[in-house]
């Protein structure tokens, strides 16, 4: 599991639009460096993010090696519902780091 | 003429540093190749897509990115789908993105690689299937993707 840090409010209004701050410790190697010896250093990188709201795909994002080390991703949502907020890391070998989050909707 | 190409190759010969076993960069006909894979032959206008860096970074290996799309995100009109490409790093394509209308407002943030001076594109695809697109043009002092760790 990698680290991850997660910046999401934990109450919301009905309607709502919030802001979610994700970021995860990786190192993103492009696989074009190499290391003092000469020899390349493979590539290493997260393939893809998804944020799930109570089950429902909100947010979806296909990372390339253009992405900065310790990705960083800020996107919005809609809270209409109480639930949970899932959120998956996945890497070029399927290896999948999950976190979540309580959001409770209220007036 | 001496291009800003020609210059960073020789100063790169100077100081040691190879650009050489990198990859050659992507040009900006290879990011039309790779728009013209992702979306074929449609059309794409210019507007609704705001993108935004910096107008020049010290450091390519991480440069603020932000994009934002004119759209009311409602079930009837949304963004369905955000894509950057960069025109000069090792590979134009630098990230998707996917959203619905419970995403509530086309608006993006992240951390990008930038291997030279170039533009970036964004291009977002509304569920009506339109395509619209913003650029932002950047001046990089470090690139990213230099040989070794700095």
């Amino acid at each position: 599991m990698l680290k991850a840090r997660i910046s999401a409010p934990a109450r919301a209004r009905p309607g709502e639009i919030i802001s979610i701050k994700t970021l995860i410790s990786h190192p993103m190697e492009t696989g074009n460096r190499r290391n003092s010896l000469g020899a390349r250093i493979p590539r290493n990188i997260l393939t893809e993010f998804v944020c799930l709201y109570n089950g429902r795909q909100a947010f979806r994002a296909e990372l390339h090696p253009a992405i900065a080390a310790n990705p960083f991703l800020a996107f919005h949502l809609r809270a209409d519902a109480s639930g949970t907020l899932e959120f998956r890391w996945t890497d070029q070998d399927g290896e999948v780091t999950t976190e979540t989050r309580d959001l409770v909707v209220e007036p | 003429m001496i291009t800003r190409r020609d210059w960073l190759t020789g100063a790169a010969a100077i100081t040691g540093y190879s650009l050489l076993p990198m990859p050659l960069s992507a040009t900006p006909a290879d990011m039309q190749k790779a728009m013209r894979q992702a979306f074929g032959d449609s059309p794409i206008s210019t507007g609704r897509v705001a993108l935004t860096l910096p107008a020049l970074a010290e450091n390519g290996n991480s440069v603020r990115l932000s994009v934002a799309v004119d759209s009311p995100m409602t079930e009837k009109d949304h963004v369905e789908f955000i894509q950057l490409f960069a025109e000069a790093n090792p590979l134009p394509d630098i990230a998707r993105f996917e959203l619905v209308a419970l995403s509530g407002r086309a608006e993006i943030e992240t951390r990008i690689r930038l291997a030279a001076e170039q533009r970036v594109v964004a291009v977002a695809g509304m569920n009506d299937g339109s395509l619209w697109s913003g650029s932002a043009s950047i001046v990089v002092t470090i690139a990213a993707c230099l040989e070794g760790l700095i």
